[in-house]
């Protein structure tokens, strides 16, 4: 086999602690993928440009092809798998679910990270800040209207209600 | 909106997908995020040519190399496949021949992708490079070098087809006014977000395959072929699915390979293909030149037409013989056209090969016409919505080439948009325009892509103290068949979607549906659902009535309930009477086809229809669109589930909006410009403009429930109305899609320079075509007592 050079490096992925021994050039994404079987996190193109790979650092939306492990250490990583508390939706995920803002629902990992990161600095955008902050994420299915109409009912909803750890049944739990 | 649930439980509800939490919660699988243990990686060689003879092919220093297991070439696969059965030109690795960039040739297997990579990087092929044909002048003349296929012909065509319904001759001579237009359609792809995937393993002495296919059955036959196995030794599992649009639509040559690989190695076996890759799978919109004339009555009545298409078809053969045809078979569906003549010219090029993408080869000729009569409207002073209108086709009619045309909302749908939209009040303003245009499209392809007499789709339930469980091959592609499925199922048995499990898209467990195309899945997959849960649901009422010692008319189903009984209890009573409790309904379309060759392309059981309003803002300067809102109104018979009707008339929106703008594929020295999603430009949130949708009803007499198509239709009329808005905005015609701005300020130019106002092609090629095929025209009514005879 090859010479490859491998690093230890420790990653907190959804509040967990990880120790893992890589090859210092693969990428977050493949690391999710591959090392951790955190498989949620999906991908497009693999260099950059269509956002389906994003997830969170420190809250903020991340390009994970882009992110070498080493860059992240101690940073909290989130991916979609850490989005809902237990089997409790997060409120974006209850209105992309209600609303059919996932289609193949290959695009919706990435899109409900960044628009989470949104929703925490901005909690109630407007329809054009939510197009400007979701303007690196391609979807080829929905014409991203069923997705600004779930960004807007989430954060809706964030607003009147307790943000967290409280089931989410308006509209239609019985069907999902 | 304006969706209706009148009498019924279920159908007609905005209801979430069955598999809305897993889609939202990052757990469904898709074929790439599968990862049997022991499994290897796959990577493909792929040629560097465009146009190349396989001198010899060297692996032996990557068979050397530690961590590869297995190295194939085309000798391996000798056997041709192809989706059509009358072009099966494709190997799955090539070995005496090259046609495109990205063909491939070698194959290795390894114990990760870099170690595959570079064993692909060590093998050495050496080539005899050929003159590339690039362009649809240059297959129709000869070149240098040998032709890019060994059939078709003459030089480097396809295919020709030359058909003529009614008198055309005499339609022109009863014309007052005639005019001809050329037009011209770039390539483009669909762009799934899911780059294809597939994860093979053998085990038992069979393959098991798991891929983003549309087409399971398609695939299962291929590997059969090409794998020489039988049928019941392979299985095709459609893992969850991210988008297709038709790109995955065709057996792929990494299908085939990594079931090989896995039969090789004995190891499971996974190829996913790079984003560029995909570009070379492609399959995508045919680039096509157009010619149209047409002759009108002073008061706008079509008198004849005669259409002509040329399509640059890439590589081989996919399914662009369908193709063909399709670019000349839906003009009739919307405007009553007396005498139509239609020839149309496939030719290969050394590009990836074209095929089918949403609306599959009916986009372009659409775009065409719609422009053509506005045109026509133009010159003998008429209204180009009335002209349109005037021609409109009606209700329970027959084409001139034979296609039957039950439920219309063309009218209903046009009012609609134009009303919404304030089109017949708009200003006059330089720089802002609307656009206006309607299309049909197809609710399923009336016939099977190999000659068969089988049903199309087939269902069947089972009902057991456990629940309700239907199974049928289906292939939810994100469009929501397994919510249809799921609908139309609990509707006939009174409960809930949710108490319905599905098993879809498996060979091995479920009856064969030929797939997600032509629009098909709900009109015939929902036939045949319909058909399965009535039988079933007899079953129970049956029981049911025994046990109360009622007349079976004096059960009731519904709520969860079959007469006294809850669901549960009733099917235990029909268990115990009848045994294992199961199910089965199929769909066969009527036959409708028209009595020539060629006629198989065109007929469905039923047409949707649209119409679509854009408004835009169209910068004289910089001949920027910007566009401010889209109204589409979509006849869909009846929307069984309103929020899935509205996803996919807003994703065919949205796909319209970026053919029509932005989406295009073109080729420099036998290479692709764009193959990224960076340089391949597509709509971002930024891009899209609001669309507010109008769901129309008409109650397809066949349709189930009366259902018919939404996935590809609405995207047709998006197109034409962007390029009309441009020229109600700035007096200019882009007779070329994409509409760009250099086309616009082009345009512009020329506008001002006195010479004609428009930016597209300035003449039609020359064509051999043969003489056409005459065909006398049907009976222009149908029979309402029944429309399916013919
Ligand atoms: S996969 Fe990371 S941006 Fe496309
Ligand atoms: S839902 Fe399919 S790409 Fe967005």
């Amino acid at each position: 086999m090859r010479e490859v050079d491998r690093h230890v490096v420790a990653l907190e992925v959804n509040g967990e602690h990880a120790e893992l021994l890589l090859p210092v050039h693969k990428t977050l994404l493949e690391v999710l993928r591959e090392d951790m079987q955190l498989t949620g996190t999906k991908h497009g193109c693999e260099l950059g440009e269509c956002g389906t790979c994003t997830v969170l650092v420190d809250g903020k939306p991340e390009l994970s092809c882009l992110l070498l492990p080493v860059q992240i250490e101690g940073r909290a990583i989130t991916t979609i798998e850490g989005m809902a508390k237990g089997s409790d939706l997060h409120p974006l995920q209850q209105a992309f679910a209600e609303l059919g803002a996932a289609q193949c629902g290959y695009c919706t990992p990435g899109i409900l990270l960044a628009a989470k990161s949104l929703l925490e600095s901005d909690p109630q955008p407007t329809r054009d800040g939510i197009r400007e902050a979701l303007a690196g994420n391609l979807c080829r299915c929905t014409g991203y209207s069923k997705i600004l109409d779930a960004v807007e009912l989430a954060g809706d909803r964030m607003m009147s209600s307790p943000p967290r750890g409280v089931a989410q049944s308006a509209g239609g739990d019985e069907e999902l | 909106m304006g969706a209706s649930n009148n009498g019924f439980s279920v159908i007609g509800k905005p209801l979430p997908k069955p598999d809305a939490v897993s889609k939202v919660t990052g757990r469904a699988i898709y074929a790439d995020d599968m990862l049997p243990a022991r499994t290897l990686h796959c990577r493909i060689l792929r040629s560097p040519h465009p146009h190349a003879r396989i001198v010899s092919i060297d692996t032996s220093a990557a068979r050397r190399m530690p961590g590869v297991q297995a190295v194939i070439t085309g000798a391996d696969l000798p056997i041709k496949f192809g989706i059509l059965p009358v072009t099966q030109d494709e190997r799955a690795l090539e070995h005496e021949k090259v046609r495109y960039v990205g063909d491939p040739i070698a194959a290795v297997a390894a114990v990760d992708e870099e170690i595959a990579a570079s064993a692909c990087d060590a093998i050495s092929v050496e080539y005899e490079v050929l003159e590339p044909v690039m362009s649809i002048d240059e297959a129709l003349v000869e070149t240098k070098d040998e032709r890019i296929q060994d059939y078709g012909g003459p030089n480097n065509i396809h295919k020709l087809v030359a058909l003529e319904f009614g008198d055309v001759d005499a339609g022109f001579a009863r014309a007052d006014h005639t005019r001809e237009d050329v037009f011209f359609f770039q390539g483009n792809t669909h762009l799934p977000m899911e780059q294809h995937s597939a994860v093979a393993t053998f085990v038992d002495g069979r393959v098991t395959l798991w891929s983003s296919t549309q087409v399971v059955h398609y695939v299962h036959r291929a590997l059969a072929k090409v794998l020489e196995l039988p049928m019941n030794r392979i299985r095709v599992i459609g893992a969850a699915h991210g988008g297709g649009f038709g790109g995955k639509t065709d057996p792929f040559a990494h299908e085939i390979i990594v079931s090989k690989l896995a039969m090789l190695t004995g190891r499971p076996v996974k190829c996913t293909l790079t984003r560029e890759e995909v570009f070379y799978a492609h399959r995508g919109r045919h680039p096509v030149l157009m010619w149209v004339r047409t002759g009108v009555t002073k008061d706008g009545r079509i008198t004849a037409m005669h259409f002509r298409s040329a399509l640059d078809g890439g590589a081989y053969g996919s399914y662009g013989v369908a193709s063909t045809f399709y670019t000349g078979a839906l003009q009739t569906v919307t405007y009553d056209i007396p005498a139509y003549r239609f020839e149309g010219c496939r030719v290969f090029t050394n590009k990836p090969p074209c095929g089918p993408k949403r609306g599959h080869g009916t986009p372009q000729p659409r775009f065409a016409l719609e422009l053509h009569l506005e045109k026509i409207a133009h010159d003998i002073g008429l209204d180009p919505v009335e002209l349109k209108q005037r021609n409109f086709v009606k209700p329970m009619t027959r084409t001139v080439n034979w296609l039957r045309v039950t439920s219309c909302g063309l009218e209903e749908c046009t009012e609609r948009v134009l009303n919404a939209s304030g089109f017949r009040k708009r200003e006059k303003k330089r720089g802002h325009g609307m656009g206006f245009a309607i299309s049909s499209y197809l609710s399923g392809a009336g016939t099977a892509i190999y000659w068969n007499d089988m049903p199309h789709s087939e269902v069947q339930i089972k009902v057991d103290r456990g629940g309700v469980t239907a199974y049928c091959g289906a292939m939810d592609i994100g469009q929501g068949s397994d919510s249809v499925l799921a609908a139309i199922v609990a509707e006939e048995l009174g409960i809930q979607p949710a108490d319905v499990r599905l098993v879809t898209a498996d060979t091995d467990t479920t009856p064969i549906d030929l797939g997600s195309y032509s629009s098909r899945v709900t009109f015939m997959a929902g036939n045949a659902a319909i058909q399965a849960a009535r039988k079933m649901r007899e079953m129970l009422v049956e029981a049911a009535a025994a046990k109360m010692g009622a007349p079976v008319e004096a059960v009731a189903v519904g709520g969860g309930r079959i007469g006294d009984f809850s669901f549960e209890d009733a099917s235990i009573l029909a268990e115990a009477r009848f045994g294992t409790l199961t199910s089965a309904g199929s769909y066969t379309p009527p036959k409708i086809a028209g009595p020539y060759k060629g006629s198989g392309v065109g007929p469905s059981p039923a047409y949707s229809y649209s119409a679509c309003v854009v408004d835009l803002d169209a910068d004289p300067r910089t001949g920027l669109v910007h566009l401010n809102k889209v109204w589409i109104a979509h006849d869909v018979g009846r929307a069984i589930n309103p929020l899935l009707v509205e996803g996919q008339v807003e994703g065919s929106v949205y796909m319209g909006l970026g053919e029509a703008l932005m989406e295009e594929q073109e080729f420099r020295k036998g290479l692709h410009k764009w193959p990224s999603m960076l340089e391949y430009k597509s709509p971002t949130f930024l891009d899209m403009p609001e669309v507010e949708t109008f769901i129309v009803e008409t109650v397809d007499p066949e349709g189930p429930y009366g259902a018919k198509e939404a996935g590809q239709g609405p995207l047709l009329p998006v197109i034409p109305a962007v390029s009309s808005a441009v020229f109600d905005a700035l007096g200019v015609w882009i007779d070329e899609i994409p509409v760009t701005p250099e086309k616009i300020v082009e345009a512009l130019r020329r506008k001002e320079k006195g010479e004609a106002a428009r930016f597209g092609p300035a003449r039609f090629p020359s064509i051999p075509y043969p003489a056409c095929i005459k065909v006398e025209p049907p009976a222009k009514e149908l029979d309402r007592a029944a429309p399916a005879s013919i």
